[in-house]
């Protein structure tokens, strides 16, 4: 039936693809600037590089009478041409991984929570990603955050491109904001393999559910951040604000668990995902 | 002298295609029985071909000590994905009646040269080894399985990746099956991972990848982006080796490139 309600809310999978993609929308940057008071970059993985790709750093979080000093980590598309450049558009390298390992391992040194920003299209396709060992990269990251000793609350802020968003997006609580999208592939990768036609990604966007909803109903997320009325892009302040009050909450939250207690809940949480009888 | 030579002519290819095997590698032409013979190995290149799960666990574990666990984990369409080809469901059931298997890996208890261990052999015949909610579940209640009965895990990985048909519960696999191994090393147990033709995608970032010891047969395929999708984003053309067994080796991340004759005795040296 055609309400005024169901037709406001009628978005397809594609239409979100596309929120998630302007580059209007608030990045990494918008969201550390309005969230933390004081925060310092840093940077490299100790071992070939840094990549601007992974924003990494510490800082300070204050509200509802509390104050959270955390590692923030994010991807970095960028917000000029050069950035842009610099940071592959988000597409991260190992290095970019091993350096939010490196610092997640000082932050769980110190109990530090962490607060990552997922928003990536994938993890970077060349010739030196693979040399220095993407796929190890990944699946170190993914085993690591598993085990950390310290709260990690995720955000998934704009797009979650299979496991170049994943992993920096293991952990207690994962948030997304409400025109996000999260998937194992992109909708046109997708469609370019089981439809043989890349033009076919709003169908594959639609078969593979990848919106908030979608994701919370299949236990893949823990929470939807609700966005300023026309989406993030409309009001960017507001939807950083609205993202500030969800971590602060997850944060409050969790950092009363004694870590042993932690990592068995996030442990659980992980080991519940699946559907697998027929 | 041999000027007028009657030349050799350059061997056509055989209609009956049926019974003649093309090595993927040097595209040498074979008889089918001579391939199979030779256990699915080039006797011109030696590229180590791909096997069965039946055929590798008949390879690994010592005769009739294997013993297969959590065949009830099997696969659901839980987002009735269908594409272009058809639905998710029906492209399973026609795998599972091909093949025998009911998921993209085999697991089961077993000795390896006399020492016990927990045994998963992935079989890229069966949606081209990808990782599914089933594979995923089955790898994680092995390592479970594992810290229990103190088993040190073996896993042989043959897989193009992450089942998209499976969407999101797919992805999480990959950090299922992680987190479960990071589990099984802090129980002091070890984890010899063995990554044949092919590994990559979602599976080489995830369990394939996490090994004490990663080994690997020669020539086999391992990457985690795709050659194609590398060359359209950096428009660059790749080494010929690119991605090859002997290339991983070369840049750190594989402890040793093992022929298969030997892969049992290797194997039953690190578990011993
Ligand atoms: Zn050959």
């Amino acid at each position: 039936m055609a309400t005024k309600k169901a037709a406001k809310t009628a978005k397809t999978a594609m239409d979100c693809v596309k929120i998630a993609r302007d580059a209007k929308r608030p990045h990494v940057w918008d969201f550390i600037n309005g969230i933390c008071d004081d925060f310092e970059e840093l940077h490299g993985d100790r071992l070939v590089n840094d990549d601007a790709g992974m924003v990494a750093g510490f800082g300070t979080v204050t509200g509802g009478g509390a104050e959270y000093k955390v590692l923030v980590l994010g991807h970095h598309k960028g917000a000029s041409v050069e950035e842009n450049m610099a940071s592959n558009f988000g597409m991260v390298n190992p290095d970019g991984y091993r350096k939010a390992m490196r610092l997640a391992k000082l932050a769980e040194r110190f109990r530090n929570p962490i607060v990552t920003f997922v928003d990536t299209p994938g993890a970077y396709p060349g010739r030196e990603a693979e040399e220095r060992g993407q796929a190890e990269a990944i699946a170190k990251s993914l085993e690591f955050f598993a085990g950390l000793r310290t709260p990690v609350v995720v955000v998934v802020t704009g797009e979650g491109g299979s496991g170049g968003a994943l992993a920096i997006a293991v952990g207690d609580k994962v948030l997304m904001m409400e025109n996000a999208v999260y998937s194992v592939i992109s909708p046109e990768g997708c469609a370019g393999i089981l439809w043989r036609d890349g033009a076919k990604a709003p169908e594959a966007a639609e078969a593979l559910k990848i919106t908030a909803p979608d994701l919370l109903r299949l236990g893949a997320i823990d929470e939807i951040v609700k966005e300023p009325a026309g989406g993030a892009h409309k009001n960017g302040r507001a939807a950083v604000a609205a993202v500030k009050k969800s971590v602060l909450a997850a944060l409050k939250e969790l950092v009363k668990l004694p870590p042993d207690e932690l990592v068995e809940r996030r442990y659980a949480k992980i080991r519940a995902y699946g559907n697998f009888y027929k | 002298m041999g000027w007028f030579e009657p030349k050799a002519e350059k061997p056509k290819i055989p209609p009956a295609k049926a019974l003649w095997a093309i090595c993927p590698k040097c595209k040498s032409h074979m008889d089918k029985a001579v391939w199979k013979k030779n256990n699915c190995i080039c006797p011109k290149c030696n590229y180590h071909g791909r096997l069965s799960a039946r055929e590798r666990i008949a390879q690994v574990a010592d005769e009739g000590t294997f013993a297969e666990v959590f065949r009830e984990v099997s696969y659901s369409d839980h987002l009735k994905f269908h594409d272009a080809t058809g639905d998710y469901k029906s492209k399973v059931e026609a795998t599972i009646a091909k093949t025998g298997e009911n998921e993209s890996v085999v697991m089961g208890t077993c000795e390896i040269g006399g020492h016990k261990a927990m045994l998963g052999v992935m079989d890229f015949a069966f949606m081209g080894g990808s990782l599914g909610s089933g594979t995923g579940e089955r790898i994680a209640r092995a390592c479970e399985q594992a810290i229990a009965e103190r088993r040190p895990l073996v896993i042989f990985s043959a897989s193009g990746g992450a089942r998209m048909h499976e969407g999101i519960l797919s992805l999480m696999q990959m950090a299922k099956t992680s987190a479960a191994i990071g589990r099984l090393k802090d129980a002091g147990l070890p984890y010899i991972s063995v990554l044949t033709d092919p590994t990559t995608g979602g599976v080489s970032a995830s369990y394939a990848m996490l090994g004490d010891i990663n080994v690997t047969e020669p020539k086999a395929l391992i990457g985690f982006a795709g050659r194609r999708v590398i060359e359209n984003t950096i428009h660059q053309k790749l080494p010929d080796d690119f991605q090859s067994a002997e290339y991983l080796e070369k840049h750190g991340f594989i402890d040793k490139i093992v022929e298969r004759a030997e892969m049992k005795a290797f194997i039953a040296k690190m578990l011993g």
